[in-house]
């Protein structure tokens, strides 16, 4: 392991009736983005909770900066920049005070923050709500409140969870663009997500959880390409439904249903294409295998009752 | 996993100076409400001490107190006043450590955008418990000053009943804060005012002498922390010294102490998921 950041090994985190947590190792290196996607309950807001000390694993170790958890959390904590998931912003406060109130948490002196505070609004698109209060500023501009104080120790990590749940995508492209200027300035990510052309743009790297356990990890192009075929055919409309269970399921590798919609995965699709022409009355979608296909298969299509 | 990690909630305080930027924040806000608050706070205290001072007074006139060298007689409206502040300080500070902490506890989850960031627990539970003294320190401050004015009493004993007033303010913020721990909602609090602050209101020898009671009500109201506060305060309205000061700040401190330990245990239970 070459210059490793932040290193969580065997993490292990059970519930009285629940295992949140099993078993779960990542590292993440120095610049790099690593996302962490899974279904809602497989484990992800409970692994960011143990790395902040705010959660108590029944095993396994948490390092970084070569400092371990839980005993070091507050050096660790002074080199980190946190965005949960839920806002926690101040709302009797404005923009810049909650900028102000928030460095001196850090032990930064207030002349210190002052200066930081313009710079950090204009990061945020913000500079002209500095005097606003939380309650006056839409779901994006909380979230990039939310980041600018992550922000204000200069930290070297960022933990972000599920930064653009709830946002336009205008917010989100802002939020992504934001993102993205952090990386080229040299920070390292953790991210949590469930969009995944957001895990598909920003992150270097990918962990797959599920149930609490790692299922998968690598970027996301070789994710793609070790688990799924390069092509997707959806086929929809009147009887498409018949047509997983037909002769053309021959031309797939694999034939999958959702609803009304039939997915052929398959390393080539021409033949497949030309003979669906055949049927006018078929909707069809030629498109490459993507992060969602991979999600999908390896987490399932079900709805799960218990998130 | 190392043992440290598995820490009992019943371990020492980890209590570091990060909780004056928490505490600061507090101030910070209040600043912007000072002067609702500041109503809320002194105005009333001082209604019930004019209302129940003069018109009970009138028909009350002195009430005897057993003193250092044999009774003494002093005015009701005196009498009333240095058992009030002292209710004035319990009520400041409990408010405080209940409703507007967990406001930020729980409601608005403060605590939680604090504590990502280098703040541990303990510090902020330091800080609220403080901050609600400080708040009761600001009301009895102002009763006090209103006091002095009204010529109510001019004891220059009094500079000493501001610190130990300050001392009512964190015992009563730390016996808060055990609530403030195992609240669900606000509701919760609704037990603790009603089946402890009010009948302790009652038997503390505020607005009549607790040798009034009959002897198993008075011989628990010796024990409870705003009696010993009374007993501690009121001297020092009437220019005189307190008979058992150290009995009563001992067990004013016991109240303190017990109290925030366990109010920081629980806490530490109720954020250790």
């Amino acid at each position: 392991m070459v210059s490793s950041l932040f290193s969580v090994q065997y993490l292990s985190k059970r519930y009285a009736d629940s295992i949140a947590v099993d078993d779960l190792s990542f590292e993440i290196a120095a610049g790099e983005c690593l996302g962490v996607i899974g279904p809602n309950g497989a484990g992800k807001t409970t692994t960011i909770r143990m790395c902040l000390g705010q959660s108590v694993p029944d095993a396994g170790t948490i390092t970084a900066f070569g400092l371990s958890m839980p005993d070091d959390s507050l050096a660790i904590k002074a080199q980190l920049g946190v965005v949960s998931q839920l806002d926690t912003l101040d709302p009797d406060f404005s923009c810049a005070e909650n900028l102000l109130v928030y460095g001196r948490y850090f032990g930064m002196k207030s002349a210190q923050i002052r200066e930081r505070i313009p710079e950090l609004l204009a990061f945020a698109s913000l500079t002209s709500k500095a005097g606003a209060k939380p309650g006056e500023l839409s779901g994006g501009m909380k979230r990039r409140l939310s980041l600018a104080r992550a922000l204000v120790n200069d930290p070297r990590l960022l933990l972000l969870d599920e930064p653009t749940t709830g946002l336009d995508p205008q917010a989100r492209h802002l939020m992504w663009e934001r993102l993205q200027l952090l990386l080229q300035d040299g920070k390292s990510i953790l991210l949590t997500t469930h969009f995944m052309d957001e895990a598909e743009r920003l992150c270097t790297r990918l962990l797959v959880l599920d149930h609490g356990r790692k299922i998968a990890e690598g970027t996301p192009r070789e994710l793609i390409s070790q688990h799924l075929e390069p092509d997707v055919v959806e086929v929809y409309g009147a009887g498409a439904l018949a047509l997983a269970n037909g002769p053309l399921q021959a031309l797939a590798s694999r034939v999958e249903t959702s609803g009304e919609t039939v997915f052929f995965y398959t390393q080539d699709a021409k033949p497949l294409l030309q003979a669906l022409g055949a049927q006018a009355q078929l909707r069809t979608l030629h498109r490459p295998a993507n992060l969602e296909d991979l999600f999908l298969k390896l987490t399932g299509r079900q709805i799960r009752e218990d998130a | 996993m190392s043992p440290s990690s598995q820490r009992s909630v019943w371990r020492a305080p980890e209590l570091s100076a990060r909780w004056w930027p928490v505490f600061l924040r507090n101030l910070l806000v209040w600043r912007k409400l000072a002067i609702p608050s500041l109503v809320g706070n002194i105005a009333e205290p001082l209604m019930w001490l004019v209302a129940f001072g003069y018109g009970m007074g009138a028909l009350v006139g002195q009430v005897t107190l057993p003193g250092a060298d044999g009774d003494i007689k002093v005015p009701y409206i005196l009498f009333l006043a240095s058992g009030s502040i002292c209710m004035s300080a319990m009520n400041a500070a409990s408010f405080e450590a209940l409703y507007s902490a967990f406001s930020r506890m729980h409601v608005q989850k403060t605590w939680d955008g604090i504590m990502n960031a280098p703040v541990n627990l303990d510090d902020i539970v330091l800080a609220e418990m403080l901050w609600a003294a400080f708040k009761a320190l600001f009301t009895v401050t102002a009763i006090l000053g209103v006091m002095l004015a009204l010529g109510i009493s001019h004891s220059p004993k009094l500079l000493l009943a501001w610190p130990i007033l300050l001392g009512v303010g964190i015992t009563f913020s730390c016996l808060a804060l055990i609530f403030n721990a195992l609240a669900k909602g606000y509701d919760f609090f609704t037990y603790y005012f009603t089946l402890f602050l009010t009948p302790t209101m009652f038997v503390s020898g505020i607005f009549f002498p607790i040798g009034q009671l009959p002897d198993v009500v008075r011989a628990i109201s010796q024990w409870l922390p705003l009696t010993n506060a009374i007993d501690l305060v009121r001297p020092l309205f009437m220019d005189q010294w307190p008979q058992n000061p150290v009995r009563h700040l001992l067990v004013l401190l016991v109240y303190a102490v017990g109290g925030f330990w366990l109010a920081l245990a629980l806490t530490r239970r109720r954020f250790r998921a």
